[in-house]
């Protein structure tokens, strides 16, 4: 049995990496005494897997983490009791919002993620920035630099963008881009969309990871709310990963403070 | 008091591993909204001169970090030496050096506290300071700025770094840091005028050191006097020492770091001090006695800083942790309380660094390591036995032999042994032997297994104060060389065994200040205003900026490093004192050259080294038998523990009274 958890990260913890942040799960559900499954051989590993990677500094209202259970190793615990404790555990800005159970055979976080919606935006961004930024949509290619293996190519990433949106406010970027093959880049996206901006002022903040067709088997609920609401033009077969929402204290969060 | 943050965050994204600036660590202590000023808590800034990885488990600092937290009327947070890049993006933005836990200006604490674990951070001390924005003269500061004070084992001379330093506290800090956070509140409430008058209410307190209130007179080269300049300072200072550990049961709630540090585990230490009485060893000798922690004690903090951290590792830290009265009860309590722990953690690993050279010691490694046979290191220290009673480290080659076969038999398949090369007495044949020993050990590991490897290190032997050694003229750079090259060829073409050694530049420097007086200050700044920061830092070092500086100042590197000291000689730490005496030092000095090895005292009758009896303490061991295992420096086989039935070195007579 697989506990799929969504949680936040958000503040100063943006600066973990991804792999220093497994790290603290890791020590977190061992202080919950969760009866994670580990792998076999002399270096057993708790069966625990992230998804997507979020880049170093970016912020997210939606990452996920997939963690085996090994009945062998206790009773199953009551996600209830065992969610508020992980919230308290993580550091600060990490909060639990939500989760499913999967079983052992669902695809994995990494294969059935095809886009994630994100939120850019600057200190030096001002909203008409912004809206001609969300003018790229009507392009029919967009050019990005980026490096593979040490060369320097010039790739067309129009198809990896799958919405443009300026936030209500006017002031954000918010962009859906697709996560399958090789994936585009908040960071690479904003060096084209603000490109009088050093990308590194360019605060990011990933609010969905989307599931696109039919993957109930993954334990998609049909639920669709999501952790945060707005509107794009591509929600036909879209769903949230995990859109349950959890009774742990969420109410924390400050988005992009 | 106010916090930077909002102008440390956009560098952040400008910088590697930027996870090292932003504190949030388990067990971290954010001081709350506190008014700040006069009326408020003594805040103490924790410093560690070197990158947050190797800062952040540094146990002296977790310490006191906790007992000052634990105080209504103080507060503590930390800081540790920024990366070239941060240290860039921080002076071209001019941040100021700032905390993890609030980012708050050092400059606003009202104290800094350096830990100083090794010479060569001495100029990153300095880096600090500047990039405080404090001036780093002592006799620059305004009694507004903020008292800079130094502790740990390389604080135990100062002497190089009188100028920069306001104060230094010889010996472990526990009840010390109250008695000066007493002192520095009564200045602050009456508004924090003379610094000079605060500065000698400061040097009263036993085992802290002013070198402002003490005048050092030179003669040519020679240091002729050092006195005080008031009549109510001490003419000598010495260490503190906490009487029993077991008053003392932190860190309660050790840090645990977000991002990868050195020492990435829980660290709890089983006793403090060693009295096997190695004679290059400072630790050994400027931490006397021993004083183990109750077993019990040990135990329950194993088992709530695991719960309390989520870590499933530990360290059992101390000198020589195999010589713990207790250790295997509390090895075996631990693996049953992790047995009974809830959950897929009943898995705890136990590690146990600094182990002696002997077969029980292999045995117990085999029990904790939960399958794992990763690596052992053993630190047998100079290549023949004659050598090893120079500076005795008394294991015999049996001991070595005993351990390997123990080990390769058990499943391991790599050792790493330990040596110093540059010792007093040494000959040729005494470094071959380096080679010989690894030659041996890799043999033993090729009857078990083909994969056998044997991992020889090699560093170069620099004297230290304190210690009997500190006499003695150290090796030239050219000399450690040398020593090198024969160990290569004398091991390039052996199987299994792979040879690596310490930089002899990177010790030459260590040497110019381990016994350096105030005059090297001005060296250390000299390296210092050359871009020498960082100077543990492979990528960072160059010897040439120090021999530069040294020319500058018109300092003799021959006199200062690889000159034998004479028995009348005043040595620049002499009003210093860990409580050994002087007459103990030399004789034990005297001894070493006639290749006598002197007992662990903690098992046999006192040989008056001055400390406990200076201090009016004694050792707490809750065994006063030693150890099972290997020969305990006897030659006999001890392997089923027992009373040391001889005595190894004859008394030396004369000297001292």
């Amino acid at each position: 049995m697989i506990l799929r958890l969504r949680s936040t990260k958000l503040g100063k913890i943006r600066f973990v990496g991804h792999r220093d942040l497994g790290r603290v799960w890791e020590r977190a559900l061992r202080r919950c005494g969760a009866p994670v499954a580990f792998t076999s051989g002399f270096t057993p590993r708790p069966r625990i897997s992230f998804g997507l990677a979020l880049p170093m500094g970016a912020e997210s209202l939606a990452e996920y983490v997939d963690v085996e259970m090994d009945p062998a190793f206790g009773e199953l615990p009551d996600p209830a009791v065992i969610l508020p404790q992980l919230c308290e555990f993580m550091p600060d800005g990490v909060d639990v919002t939500g989760y499913c159970i999967v079983d052992r055979s669902a695809t994995s976080l990494q294969e059935v993620v095809t886009s994630c919606t994100w939120e850019l935006w600057g200190p030096e961004i001002a909203a008409d920035e912004v809206a001609r930024a969300c003018e790229l949509i009507a392009a029919d290619t967009v050019s990005v630099e980026r490096e593979r293996k040490g060369a320097t190519r010039i790739d067309d990433v129009r198809p990896l963008i799958i919405d443009l949106q300026p936030s209500s406010d006017g002031l954000r970027l918010i962009a859906e881009l697709a996560t399958t093959g090789r994936a585009l880049r908040p960071a690479e996206l904003a060096g084209v969309a603000f490109p009088g901006c050093d990308r590194r002022d360019v605060r990011v903040l990933r609010t969905h990871q989307w599931v696109h067709g039919d993957h109930t088997e993954t334990g998609v609920s049909e639920d669709s709310r999501s952790p945060r609401e707005h509107s794009t033009s591509y929600g036909d077969s879209r769903r949230e990963v995990i859109s349950l929402p959890v009774a742990v204290p969420a109410s924390t969060l400050v988005v992009g403070a | 008091m106010s916090s930077v943050w909002a102008r440390v965050e956009p560098l952040l994204a400008r910088v590697q591993k930027p996870a090292r600036y932003i504190g949030c660590e388990d067990g971290a202590i954010a001081p709350g909204q506190e008014i700040f000023g006069p009326e408020g808590p003594v805040a103490w800034l924790l410093a560690y001169p070197d990158t947050y990885e190797i800062g952040l488990p540094n146990q002296g600092l977790q310490i006191l970090y906790e007992i000052l937290n634990e105080r209504p009327d103080a507060v503590a947070e930390r800081t540790y030496a920024p990366w070239q890049d941060m240290n860039a993006q921080m002076r071209s933005h001019s941040v100021p050096l700032f905390s993890v836990e609030s980012h708050r200006p050092a400059a606003e604490f009202d104290l800094i506290a350096f830990n100083l674990s090794s010479e060569l951070v001495f100029t990153n001390l300095l880096e600090m300071l500047d990039l405080a924005g404090v001036p780093i003269h002592t006799e620059r500061r305004a009694p507004t700025d903020p008292l800079v004070i130094v502790g740990g084992h390389a604080a135990f001379n100062p002497e190089p770094i009188a100028d920069f330093i306001d104060a230094a506290v010889l010996g472990e800090g526990e009840e010390v840091i109250a008695e000066i956070t007493d002192l520095v509140r009564g200045w602050k409430r009456a508004g924090r005028t003379s610094r000079e008058g605060f500065l000698r209410e400061l040097a009263k307190i036993p085992g802290v050191y002013v070198p402002s209130m003490y005048m050092v007179h030179f003669e040519g080269e020679r240091l002729v006097a050092v006195e005080p300049r008031f009549s109510d300072v001490p003419a000598t200072v010495d260490k503190r020492t906490v009487a029993d550990l077991g008053q003392w049961p932190y860190p309660k709630r050790p840090l645990a770091p977000l991002t990868e540090v050195v020492h990435d585990r829980l660290s709890v230490e089983v006793f403090r001090g060693c009295t096997r009485g190695c004679r290059f060893c400072q630790a050994g000798m400027i931490t006397r006695p021993v004083r183990e922690r109750p077993a019990e004690q040990v135990r329950v903090m194993i088992s709530e800083g695991l719960r309390r951290t989520g870590y499933n590792e530990v360290s059992l830290t101390s000198l020589s942790t195999a010589d713990f009265s207790e250790i295997e009860p509390v090895v075996r309590g631990i693996l049953a309380d992790s047995e009974a722990r809830p959950g897929s953690s009943g898995t705890t690993t136990i590690n146990l660094p600094s182990l002696r050279v002997d077969a029980f010691t292999v045995g117990l490694a085999a029990e904790v390591n939960n399958g794992r046979r990763s690596g052992l290191t053993f630190a047998p220290e100079a290549g023949s036995w004659r050598l090893r009673q120079v500076i005795n480290k008394l294991i015999t080659e049996e001991d070595l032999y005993g351990a390997a076969e123990s080990a390769f038999s058990q499943g391991w398949t790599r050792l790493k042994l330990y040596f110093l090369t540059g010792l007093p007495t040494e000959t040729d044949d005494d470094t071959l032997g380096i080679a010989e020993l690894a030659r041996n050990v890799a043999a033993i590991g090729h009857s078990h297994t083909g994969r056998a490897s044997v991992n020889v290190s090699v560093g170069g032997f620099v004297p230290k104060p304190h210690t009997p050694f500190q006499w003695f003229g150290q090796n030239t750079e050219n000399e450690l060389h040398r020593k090198i090259s024969l160990l290569r060829n004398a091991t390039h073409k052996v199987r299994g065994v792979n040879l690596k050694w310490h930089d002899p530049a990177a010790s030459m420097a260590e040497g110019i200040i381990s016994r350096g007086d105030r005059r090297i200050g001005k060296v250390i700044e000299r390296v210092w205003r050359e871009g020498g920061i960082f100077q543990e830092w492979g990528e960072f070092f160059r010897l040439g900026r120090w021999t530069d500086a040294m020319v500058a100042e018109g300092l003799s590197v021959d006199w200062y490093v690889h000159r034998h000291r004479q028995a009348d000689e005043i040595l620049p730490w002499e009003h210093l004192t860990a409580g050994l005496h002087k007459d103990f030092l030399w004789d034990d000095w005297q001894a070493a050259l006639h290749e006598h090895g002197v007992e662990d005292c903690r098992w046999t009758p006192c040989y008056d080294c001055g400390v406990c009896t200076g201090f009016g303490i004694e050792h707490i061991v809750a065994s006063n038998t030693p150890p099972a295992g290997g020969s305990q420096g006897t030659g006999q086989d001890l392997s089923r523990g027992g009373l040391i039935p001889v005595s190894v070195a004859p008394v030396l007579t004369g000297g001292r009274s």
